[in-house]
């Protein structure tokens, strides 16, 4: 596992996404609502960019018409054909087990942690870091 | 020649419509007088003409009697010819065209107490489908009720293209009844002409209705599918009858990739419409619309992923095949035997009853 | 129960990256109609359209009342980021799909046009508007681009001069027609169009939608989006169904159909059918003279979106082997949101030769054109 700091949580507000490339793979990351996801930014499906997918919630219904909305912001739906993604697991909703992307740890940490990483870091600020 | 194996079951045959004089014994006093004095015309669909080709093998043609109107011929050409254990009648009877949901649902009750004593009581490996006013649920669910009181009765039948989609909700009722009665629910070619019977518009030949009954399943697999039949009738099973099976392949590789990106349009859909056609579903298995190719044949029911799904049937006396073919060349024997006998057995529940 | 991963080619090949490729099937809209289209619209239509607006057989002035599964029904990426509706910006276009997917040929097909309307003066009207919008708006700005005749096809007349009125201009490479029509496509009402585009030498293709006002099911009207969008198929089966079963086909061996964005799969099936039905009631049908399958096999062509995707793709493909590799032209849809990616729609082991067909080759063929 390497370690991979992308921003100060300052450049990276809720609300916001954005995408690096690490190691050779772009992968894009979301805060919502300050909890940060990562996921591979390509639909395993045709290759859509997720990181313009919408976010949306989690529908679902016990019988027809019976309609349930949760966990608004953490569902992504990509941006060509609306497949699904769980932004904490990258599990497509319609087939968890068999279609899925990437999901990438992505947390904040505080500077002293990352002192022994190349990028260079200000002691008063936490981080984003991606683990890939 | 596919043969048939012993205890084969033919899901599909039809006895012709009754007239109406001889529907009378069996109408309620009024339906019997309006009948009368109203000068009623044969319910006879134009879907059926007695003397278009298809309506009549011409080896099952008996002068100019109407097709599949005497019971001994049926008897005779279909069930000792096949020797089959049992055949399910399906009289396409046009009292669900009736736009009065009061006659309609009349004339159904007397077409199926006509069914019974005039065909099942002939014979004991007759068996019929309830046919039901299918534009009036309540009404239907009642009349559901009433006939499947005699165990010959197997299935309910209602035809592929009525007033509403046959998913919307409106229709329950009747998915209501046959589920808590242990019926299945068949769909079978056909229309009460509430709408052109192709999506653009009304056509003009009998050949163009009758190819576009195969667009007509496709769209109603997709309503069944989609508005949560399945979901909300978990023992409910479907029967697709004279629907033609080729087409059925291409149409989920379509709707299953329409619902992995619009599941949430639709989220009590909580499998994939693959999966649930091929448990829930069943197909009698004339037309099956394959070329006369046995590796096309082996293709398609590769394509078709499940051994589970069809059922035998002649469609006696329409003219789909000659001689005895009709099973489609090139099946593997066991597969003709899930075809002919186990999966009809597990479609329909009264039939491993025995004789009543 | 059997199901497969979706096992799709990772990369593309070596020599599907050198293929430019054809996509039959390309979307554009004006960024604004006072801008674009209100300069060949006459005065008192430009008045119509503000007073009463377009009109066609549906509820609903501006949408549909089967509401897209995402905005416009087009991909969230293709909104151009200097404003504007997707496809109505050419540069990004550019950008976006016609130089990283090397589409060196592609189709216009305008949906937002006259047709359907049920003022068929401002059909009329608004499709003469529409198609000379994609002259000077787009194909002389981008050779690689070419144009549809678009008609206002329930008025026969009317089509027929649009038709002969366009038919001189080299970039229209098609007559275009939406698949919903009021009647069944077969029906002589619509023969002068199918004249005059025989005449014109010119295929006649056939888009997915339309406003016909028939219910889009035989049991009326469905509840959803995903239904209508199924529905495509049905339809397009409806309409070829009569052009054969009319004898459109007979009367006119030259004419080429080209059936454009209900998928394909569909296709052996219904020629399976429509032969048997056609030899059972031969009688019936005077006017079709060959076997259906005959007529398809030469004088019809597919576009591939949406593509079935089966779990196993071989299954696609043996289906394409029955339809037959000369018969299918490649598009993409963009850029709408059921696009087809072309470097991830074929398995990797289809060979070049059948590749060079789908993608390029049958396209260019049809149209009668070279790559620019």
């Amino acid at each position: 596992m390497s370690r991979h700091v992308v921003a100060p949580v300052s450049e990276f507000p809720p609300g916001t996404r954005r995408c690096v490339v690490l190691e050779g793979r772009r992968i894009a990351l979301f805060n919502v609502g300050g909890r940060y996801f990562g996921l591979l930014d390509r639909c395993p499906h045709q290759g859509g960019p997720l990181s313009e997918g919408v976010l949306t919630g989690l529908v679902e219904a016990g019988a027809p018409g019976d309609y349930s909305f949760s966990r608004p912001g953490e569902i992504l739906r990509c941006p060509w054909h609306g497949w699904e993604f769980d932004l904490a697991t990258g599990e497509s909703r319609f087939d968890p087990r068999r279609h899925r992307t990437r999901a990438f740890r992505v947390s904040a940490k505080p500077a002293e942690e990352l002192r022994a990483e190349t990028v260079p870091v200000r002691v008063e600020e936490d981080y984003v870091v991606v683990e890939t | 020649m596919t043969a048939l194996p012993p205890g084969a079951i033919d899901c599909d045959l039809h006895p012709a419509p009754p007239s109406v004089s001889a529907l009378l014994p069996y109408l309620e006093p009024h339906w019997a007088d309006a009948a009368g004095h109203r000068g009623l015309h044969e319910l006879e669909t134009i879907a059926w003409p007695p003397n278009a080709p298809l309506s009549c093998r011409p080896d099952w043609r008996d002068g100019a009697a109407r097709p599949g109107s005497d019971p001994a011929r049926l008897i005779g050409d279909a069930v000792d010819g096949f020797g089959t254990r049992y055949a399910i009648l399906n009289c396409l009877y046009g009292a669900p065209m009736l736009y009065s949901e009061d006659m309609a649902a009349g004339f159904a009750r007397a077409l199926n107490d006509w069914l019974r004593a005039e065909w099942l009581d002939r014979d004991p490996r007759l068996r019929a489908s309830i046919l039901v006013p299918s534009h009036a649920p309540e009404l239907a669910a009642e009349e559901i009720e009433r006939a499947a009181a005699d165990r010959r009765f197997v299935q309910v039948l209602l035809p592929v293209m009525g007033e509403t989609p046959p998913g919307r909700r409106v229709n329950w009722p009747i998915y209501a009844a046959a589920e808590r009665l242990g019926l299945p629910v068949a769909f079978h070619a056909g229309s009460a002409y509430r709408h052109p019977p192709t999506p653009v518009g009304w056509p003009s030949y009998l050949a163009e209705d009758y190819a576009a009954q195969a667009t007509a399943f496709q769209a109603a697999l997709t309503s069944l599918i989609a508005e949560g039949v399945f979901q909300n009738f978990p023992e409910l099973t479907v029967v697709f009858a004279e629907s033609g099976v080729a087409w059925l392949p291409a149409h989920l590789w379509r709707l299953t990739k329409y619902w992995r990106g619009l599941r949430m349009e639709i989220p009590w859909v909580d499998r994939s419409p693959e999966e649930i056609v091929r448990e829930r579903v069943r197909f009698t298995i004339q037309p099956f619309d394959a070329p006369e190719e046995p590796d096309a044949v082996a293709r398609l029911l590769d394509h078709l992923g499940s051994d589970d799904m069809l059922l035998f049937a002649t469609d006696y006396p329409h003219w789909q095949f000659d001689g005895m073919g009709a099973l489609p060349e090139g099946l593997p024997e066991t597969l003709v035997q899930r075809i002919a006998v186990d999966n009809p057995l597990r479609t329909y529940p009264r039939l491993g009853e025995g004789e009543p | 129960m059997t199901t497969e991963v979706l096992e799709r080619p990772s990369g593309e090949s070596a020599a599907e990256a050198a293929l430019r490729i054809a996509d039959c099937d390309i979307h554009p809209s004006p960024k604004l109609l006072e801008r674009e289209i209100y300069p060949f619209l006459e005065k008192r239509w430009q008045r119509h359209m503000e007073r009463y607006g377009a009109r066609p057989r549906q509820p609903f002035l501006n949408g549909p009342a089967y509401p897209k599964g995402q905005p416009d029904a087009a991909r969230r990426d293709a909104y151009p980021p200097a404003g504007g509706r997707p496809g109505s910006d050419l540069a990004f276009m550019r950008e976006q799909h016609l130089d990283p997917n090397n589409v060196g040929f592609g189709v216009l097909n305008p949906l937002k046009s006259g047709q359907g309307l049920q003022n068929l003066d401002f059909a009329d009207a608004y499709c003469r508007a529409i198609n000379d919008w994609q002259i000077a708006f787009w194909t002389r700005e981008e050779p690689r681009l070419k144009a549809s005749i678009v008609i206002p096809y329930e008025d026969a007349a009317a089509s027929v001069r649009e038709i002969e009125r366009c038919a001189g201009e080299e970039d229209y490479v098609q007559v275009f027609m939406l698949n919903r029509t009021a009647e069944p496509m077969g029906q002589r009402r619509y023969w002068p169009i199918y004249d005059a585009a025989a005449a014109a030498g010119l295929p006649l293709a056939v888009h997915a939608f339309g406003f016909g006002g028939a219910p889009i099911t035989g049991s009326g009207w469905p509840s959803y989006y995903i239904e209508d969008m199924t529905g495509h198929a049905q339809s397009s089966q409806a309409v070829l169904t009569s052009m054969i079963f009319e004898g459109v086909f007979d009367r006119l061996p030259g004419l080429r159909m080209v059936l454009i964005e209900s998928g394909f799969a569909w296709l052996p099936a219904l020629c399976w059918r429509l032969d048997r039905v056609w030899m059972r009631m031969r009688d019936e049908l005077h006017r079709c003279t060959r076997r259906p399958s005959e007529i398809v096999r030469e004088q019809v062509f597919l576009t591939t979106q949406p593509m079935e995707e089966p779990g196993r793709p071989r299954q696609l493909v043996e289906c394409i082997d029955w339809i037959g590799w000369d018969r299918l032209l490649f598009a993409t849809d963009y850029p709408h949101w059921d696009f087809d990616q072309p470097d991830r729609v074929l398995p990797s082991w289809v060979d070049v030769e059948k590749r060079r067909a789908f993608f390029t080759d049958n396209a260019l063929r049809v149209y009668g054109r070279q790559m620019p």
